[in-house]
């Protein structure tokens, strides 16, 4: 029992890193809004995983709110804000698809790099969970750098956060991580509500961030 | 029946939360202005009373040295900068550039963040005080944007993107400080309570414990608005009413800060760990040179301050990174001189730019003559910030200087360039703001001079002579942060 609870937290934490390479590369708006609905289901399956293994229930709260809120309920309204503000077209990634996939990789070396020997002491599943889970957070980074559309960036940022949550719950034992769960579902809440009720139009009517460098250079 | 009394610790969040929960139903800005002054009345009056007579450390809260400093100082601006609001917020109603049903939402966001400040000061575990950091980011992000102008939803979402992605960052910091501490002091809540790893700090970890402080050095640098995380910092105070850019310089940086200090001191526990202290002075250095530059290009008067703001984070955290007690002290010293200084100068901006109906610092002219107390007033904030005796900044400013060059010289070198450097553009600024030919004015207002002057008394009483309690008091901090 002992390995296939690792193996399977490490075929979960993995494809988590894997799917995260998917959305730097992707392209198309709905296209990405499914690969983040397929990244919020595999961390929900891993913090439930995590959950099981750890026995502690409280993490399965975590892994509800993942797939409900994550997988289901901000999808839809970023498809719908999609659609009512007419955002079809292709987005443009900054630096072009391969050196964006190259830095990807480097990033994901990098985090090996720096968390397997920061956690020599740790036991071995929270230590590769916790490598994964940089990754997956520096991806994100990576992925609110490399694109100017707001949409694809908070995509980017709740992967980011997706990582969190991810080492969070590798942690053996941590509190507070169901609230923390929740304090970041209130910020993206907040997020996605922002784009909605506030009506941030000039920002989503260009697409691009870069045209709004034009209201912002005649402000010092 | 036996009420149990309310302890004034968790009297200093449970007013705030009540107050805001009750200003969200009320309308009407004269009463909702007097409740809020009010609520923040009490809660300095009760963050004064912690310092006479401070309770047991609980699992949750708790009160030391280090966080009474931050606590009574936060409470202080944050009532004087009531008092400014009210005054502040009746002109935006009656100008028209605040809707009236904003108001309500204002005074109850005010004390939405008076409260996440103080949990964020008081709590004692790392995940709660970074759930209260991401409140008060949330609460602020909301004030920014209540202008609703292209604008200021504009310096919203940028506030909001760039504190989003720093406060992710700390939270990876954070789990890998409960990490560190997990095999030492168990799994669950224990690990993550801070007077227990300030404890066991030794014992923890080393290499985790780097990492973590590199996120959380970046993590929460970004809500200190150290460069180059500094972005957000500039549009969220030139865009927001300006109590807003108040309590923004004047205490959100500073509980970021204080997070910041946390951490350093439990790294400085450890002595396998690596030294805080560059990685702070090499931040710190940059903030204050790139802003001192950056202010000479400044045409906005709030832009300038905020990067006045950036300027000075950037010495108190250059002072917090070269340690020592004397460092620590001037560091300490600066930043409650920065936080009476700077809410000072917004005062005075505020009603400036409310009676000139510009934040265009070629539109404002002649001050001194036109409107002598705030334009005398600003100019004696200016004078101060910029560090000119005899006010406090000076002192503290000459301090950090001081302590650098009895120690590091070389560090000394590029820290009063930067020093003069901002020096330069301010002096610059204030003679085109305060003196010359007098630009038109759209109105007048009824300006609340008393926090104002309050502020600046202050701060010149404490650069003339700083009181032998309140030097014992920083000394004994200063000792503590190693």
């Amino acid at each position: 029992m002992g390995n296939l609870s690792f193996d399977v937290a490490h075929l979960f934490a993995g494809s988590l890193v894997l799917v995260s390479f998917m959305l730097l590369y992707q392209d198309r708006m709905s296209g990405l809004i499914n690969i983040f609905t397929a990244h919020a289901v595999i961390l929900s399956f891993s913090v439930g995983w995590q959950a099981y293994i750890q026995h502690s229930p409280h993490l399965f709260v975590t892994a509800a709110i993942a797939i409900i809120f994550k997988a289901v309920m901000i999808p839809v309204s970023l498809q719908r804000i999609m659609e009512r503000l007419r955002i079809h077209r292709d987005i443009e990634i900054i630096g072009g698809i391969g050196v964006t996939m190259l830095l990807g990789i480097c990033l994901v070396a990098l985090s090996l790099v720096v968390m397997l020997p920061a956690t020599a002491a740790a036991d071995p599943l929270a230590r590769e969970d916790l490598a994964f889970a940089l990754s997956v957070v520096l991806l994100g980074l990576l992925m609110m750098v490399t694109r100017r559309n707001a949409i694809s960036q908070v995509i980017g940022f709740m992967s980011l956060e997706n990582g969190l949550i991810l080492a969070a719950t590798g942690a053996k034992g941590m509190p507070l991580v169901v609230e923390i769960s929740v304090a970041f579902s209130v910020l993206i809440a907040f997020i996605v509500i922002g784009i909605f009720l506030f009506r941030i139009r000039e920002r989503f009517d260009t697409v691009d961030v870069q045209e709004l460098d034009r209201v912002r250079g005649g402000r010092r | 029946m036996n009420v149990p009394a309310l302890a004034p610790v968790e009297a200093l969040l449970v007013i705030p939360a009540l107050s805001a929960l009750i200003l969200a139903f009320l309308s009407g800005y004269r009463l909702t202005s007097y409740i809020n002054v009010i609520s923040s009345g009490m809660t300095l009056v009760l963050a004064l009373g912690l310092l006479f007579d401070r309770p047991e450390p609980g699992s949750y809260l708790f009160v030391d040295d280090l966080n009474i400093v931050f606590i009574v100082l936060s409470t202080f601006i944050g009532f004087t900068t009531s008092v400014f609001s009210a005054s502040y917020i009746g002109h935006e109603i009656e100008t028209g550039k605040l809707k009236p049903a904003y108001v309500r939402f204002y005074h109850a966001m005010y004390q939405s963040m008076m409260f996440a400040m103080n949990l964020a000061l008081l709590a004692n575990n790392i995940g709660l005080m970074w759930v209260a950091i991401e409140v008060a980011t949330l609460t602020t992000v909301l004030m920014v944007g209540i202008y609703r102008t292209p604008e200021a939803l504009e310096a919203a979402w940028k506030y909001f993107i760039l504190g989003s992605v720093g406060i992710a960052l700390a939270l990876f910091g954070t789990i890998l400080v409960y990490m560190s501490a997990e095999p030492v002091l168990g799994e669950g809540y224990n690990a993550m309570v801070w007077t227990a790893l300030m404890l066991h700090g030794a014992e923890f970890s080393p290499r985790l414990l780097n990492v973590a402080f590199v996120f959380l050095m970046l993590g929460y640098g970004t809500k200190v608005g150290l460069v180059p995380m500094h972005a957000w910092l500039p549009d969220a105070h030139a865009e927001g009413p300006t109590p807003i850019s108040a309590v923004l310089s004047g205490l959100l940086l500073n509980v970021a800060l204080y997070a910041v200090l946390r951490f350093k001191m439990l790294l400085a526990a450890n002595a396998a760990a690596i030294a805080p202290g560059p990685l702070m002075i090499t931040l710190g250095l940059a903030s204050l040179i790139f802003a001192g530059f950056m202010l000479y290009r400044r045409d906005d008067i709030k832009r300038l301050f905020a990067y006045s703001s950036i300027e000075h984070m950037g010495i108190i955290t250059f002072a917090f990174g070269m340690g020592g007690p004397l460092a620590n002290f001037a560091g300490l010293l600066h930043m409650t001189m920065h936080s009476l200084t700077k809410s000072a100068i917004f005062f005075a901006v505020g009603h400036i730019a409310q009676v000139k109906g510009t934040q265009k610092i070629a539109d404002i002219r002649g001050l001194t003559e036109s409107h002598p107390v705030l334009g005398w007033g600003l100019v004696a904030g200016v004078m101060a910030i910029a560090g000119l005796p005899p006010f406090g900044v000076f002192m503290s400013e000459f301090l950090v200087v001081s302590s650098t060059f009895a120690r590091q010289p070389l560090l000394a070198i590029p820290l009063a360039f930067g020093l003069l450097v901002a020096f330069g553009a301010l002096l610059l600024r204030v003679i085109g703001l305060a003196f010359g030919e007098p630009s038109d004015s759209i109105g007048e207002v009824e300006a609340s001079v008393v926090p104002l002057f309050f502020h600046l008394a202050l701060v010149l009483m404490m650069g003339l002579w700083l009181e032998s309690h309140i030097v014992a008091w920083f000394q004994n901090v200063a000792g503590l942060l190693g």
